[in-house]
């Protein structure tokens, strides 16, 4: 059985649907991830989890248990907001404290139980502290800290590092991680960051307009995205759609709007006629000055467009006869030139046909 | 509030901002912003300073002088050609205890009257920060509303609400009779003084607090309920707490009016019912015992403002851990 069990749950505002038919389960100890574009309804599910808002239709279960009539107070599950939500009045000790004596623990244990919990976000010695004297990274430790106080079975996250600068983001990011293994409880963490997605989670549901595009294991979700919208949403990616010519069980024949046939890859068994899309990460193209021979590769002659110089790796934006631009990363190398191609160079972009992964629309 | 005052310190402490090229701007601006400041600061300051500096240096001269032979003030200088000034008048304060119970009884009317209002204000102040900015401004324009019409009208009108022949004396006694216990007057009474008293300071008590409550973010209520806590506990541990600012601004300014009012107690109050702003006018006005009156004057103002300085001082300590 599942920890926490999402069935058909819908969330209405007026005629809009912000959250529409999600079911999903997070498994005790899971790092669990809600990823998606601004409005995608991610917030309002979590209230809906934390109990701040009810679903218009659909159950939410915990350990097997319907929540629909437990008020938020009473549901073992914590969140950590956006906004902190410190108590600005407390210090940092009385803070933490705050829901060990809501939950009526003896004051002799209190003491230790704070103690540990902020020894696990690393703020040892700050317990006399005033939010006001905190930074924003220190803040979200303490907001953690005041989560986990009290062993919930489940934390949930909503965009807690939003509000901090990427170095921070990142050093927080793998303590998140350390804390979530060490302790050992579930995280639902909703971010629309698809790297922090990437990088923290054991599971991400993706969202789209209220609704559940893919779930899955990162890889899955970076390598097999099952939507457009997924492909395009998780990193940079190339599409190209058109019908399908021909497929047979495990290849299939595009002509590709504005690039020409192209060959993919395909488990599924696609009709021929029907539309297709391709999703190429733009890290599985190879660009060279001379085109491969003797290779069942795609490839496409074109020009350089423009490129972007990022150090470890040049992106390059390549303009196919066609009028497709297709978008090459290729890593820079240690020695002799930093980049392999200027703009304007004429270039032959090429990739294998297992490289792309087949959408069918 | 005191809440929503920049703290420079903890911000400069924490790093954020480099203090060094701060100050230096500052540096720059001063000559020229505190120009600005004096020529802007200066009219209501010379107000202040002829319409109450003044008048209350005066007071406390006439505190000093002894009361003329016709009332007011027998002259500065006697027939020898001496300076009288004495201290008559405050040993009077002092040794005869009827005036220090006019003052306990006055502290305690204005005490029962900050505790009234703050028990029906703080529900109003509460709901008219939560109702919708629709009816906002209206529901605060009723609070004020009071103040279109004159105060002694208002006073006036209480007269005719608990007067012997009203219905709200008739249904209290006619229920009192029902149990067999004896009419009381409603009106020329304690009560009536601690009703109006309440009445006319309502409105001091719910602004400030609205303007306070007004600003509380929900998430704080959200996360506490998160937490484990109860509607009480979070009202309790959240909300009253941050109110405080709130609450003392409140205090302040429905105690210390209410402290020297003179105009309830003399339309609606009893025999009894004689505060210190009563005494003030009697000394001034009929037994025209001025430097007496002065003296009770002085004492009430001494003792407003050590209150307002403790107000401020505890409102500050609260503020001062908050961002
Ligand atoms: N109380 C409400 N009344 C009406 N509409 C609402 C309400 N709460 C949310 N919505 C709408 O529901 C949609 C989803 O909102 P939600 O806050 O869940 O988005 P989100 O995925 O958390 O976005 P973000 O990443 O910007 O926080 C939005 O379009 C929002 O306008
Ligand atoms: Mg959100």
């Amino acid at each position: 059985m599942a920890l926490l069990d999402i069935q058909g749950v819908t969330r209405r505002f007026g005629d809009f649907t912000a959250v529409d038919n999600v079911s999903l389960a997070v498994e005790a100890g899971e790092f669990f991830t809600l990823l998606g574009p601004s409005g995608c309804g991610k917030t309002t599910l979590l209230r809906m989890i934390a109990g701040f808002d009810l679903p218009d239709a659909g159950r939410i279960l915990l350990n097997g248990e319907d929540l629909a009539d437990s008020p938020p107070e009473l549901r073992p599950v914590r969140t950590v907001f956006q906004s902190y939500a410190l108590f600005p009045h407390m210090s940092v000790e009385g803070n933490v404290a705050f829901p060990l004596q809501m939950a009526r623990v003896p004051s002799g244990e209190r003491k230790a139980r704070i103690e540990a919990a902020l020894e696990d976000v690393r703020l040892q010695g700050f317990n006399r502290r005033y939010p006001h004297e905190l930074s924003g990274g220190q803040k979200q430790r303490v907001a953690i800290a005041r989560a986990l106080v009290t062993h919930p079975t489940m934390l949930l996250l909503d965009e807690p590092l939003a509000a901090l600068d990427a170095k921070l983001r990142e050093d927080l990011s793998i303590e998140l991680i350390n804390l979530q293994k060490e302790v050992g409880i579930a995280f639902v963490y909703v971010t629309h960051d698809q790297t922090e997605a990437l990088a923290l989670s054991h599971r991400i549901a993706v969202m789209n307009r209220g609704r559940i595009e893919q779930l899955d294991e990162p890889s899955k979700i970076y390598g097999f995205p099952r939507t457009r919208f997924v492909a395009d949403f998780i990193g940079h990616c190339n599409l190209f759609s058109g019908p399908i010519r021909e497929a047979n069980g495990s290849l299939a024949l595009v002509d590709v709007d504005g690039l020409g046939p192209v060959r993919v890859a395909t488990a599924t068994s696609a009709a021929g006629g029907a539309r297709g899309t391709i999703a190429l990460r733009p890290e599985k193209i190879r660009i060279a000055a001379e085109a491969p021979s003797g290779t069942p590769d795609n490839h496409f002659h074109g020009a350089v467009r423009d490129l972007l110089y990022m150090g470890d790796v040049t992106v390059y934006r390549v303009a196919i006869e066609g009028g497709t631009i297709v978008e090459a990363l290729l890593a820079n190398s240690q020695s002799g030139r930093a980049k392999f191609f200027e703009v304007g160079d004429a270039v032959d972009v090429s990739w294998p046909v297992g490289a792309g992964h087949f959408i069918v629309e | 509030m005191g809440s929503s005052a920049p703290h420079p310190e903890p911000l400069a402490a924490r790093g954020e901002r480099e203090p060094s090229t701060r100050e230096a701007g500052e540096g720059r601006r001063k000559p020229r912003a505190s120009l600005g400041k004096w020529l802007v600061g200066a009219p209501p300051l010379l107000y202040l300073l002829v319409f109450f500096a003044a008048p209350t240096l005066i007071m406390v001269l006439a505190s000093f002088r002894s009361p003329g032979e016709f009332g007011g003030l027998a002259p500065i200088v006697d027939e020898t050609g001496k300076l009288d000034l004495n201290v008559d008048s405050y040993v009077r304060f002092v040794t005869e205890p009827v005036f220090a119970r006019v003052f306990v009884k006055s502290a305690w009317y204005a005490t029962l009257t900050t505790l009234f209002c703050l028990l029906l204000a703080y529900p109003l102040a509460t709901l008219i920060a939560k109702s919708s900015r629709k009816y906002r401004d209206l529901l605060l324009l009723l609070v004020i509303l009071p103040f279109w019409s004159n105060f002694l009208i208002r006073i006036y009108a209480w007269m005719i609400i608990l007067g012997p022949n009203a219905a709200l004396a008739k249904l209290v006694n006619g229920t009192l009779a029902l149990f067999g216990a004896a009419p009381v007057p409603l009106l020329f009474s304690g009560f009536a003084v601690l009703v109006c008293l309440v009445y006319v300071s309502l409105p001091f008590m719910v602004l400030p607090l609205y303007a306070n409550l007004e600003k509380h973010d929900q998430a704080l209520l959200d996360a506490a309920q998160d937490l484990g806590a109860n509607a009480w506990q979070r009202f309790w541990r959240v909300t009253f707490p941050l109110s405080l600012p709130g609450v003392y601004a409140g205090a302040a300014l429905v105690f210390i009016p209410a402290l020297g009012i003179f105009a309830i107690p003399d339309i609606l109050g009893g025999p009894e019912d004689t505060l210190i702003g009563n005494l003030i006018k009697q000394q001034f006005l009929e037994t025209r015992d001025w430097p007496f009156g002065s003296v009770l004057s002085i004492v009430l103002t001494v003792a407003a403002l050590m209150l307002a300085g403790i107000a401020a001082w505890v409102g500050r300590r609260g503020a001062g851990r908050r961002a």
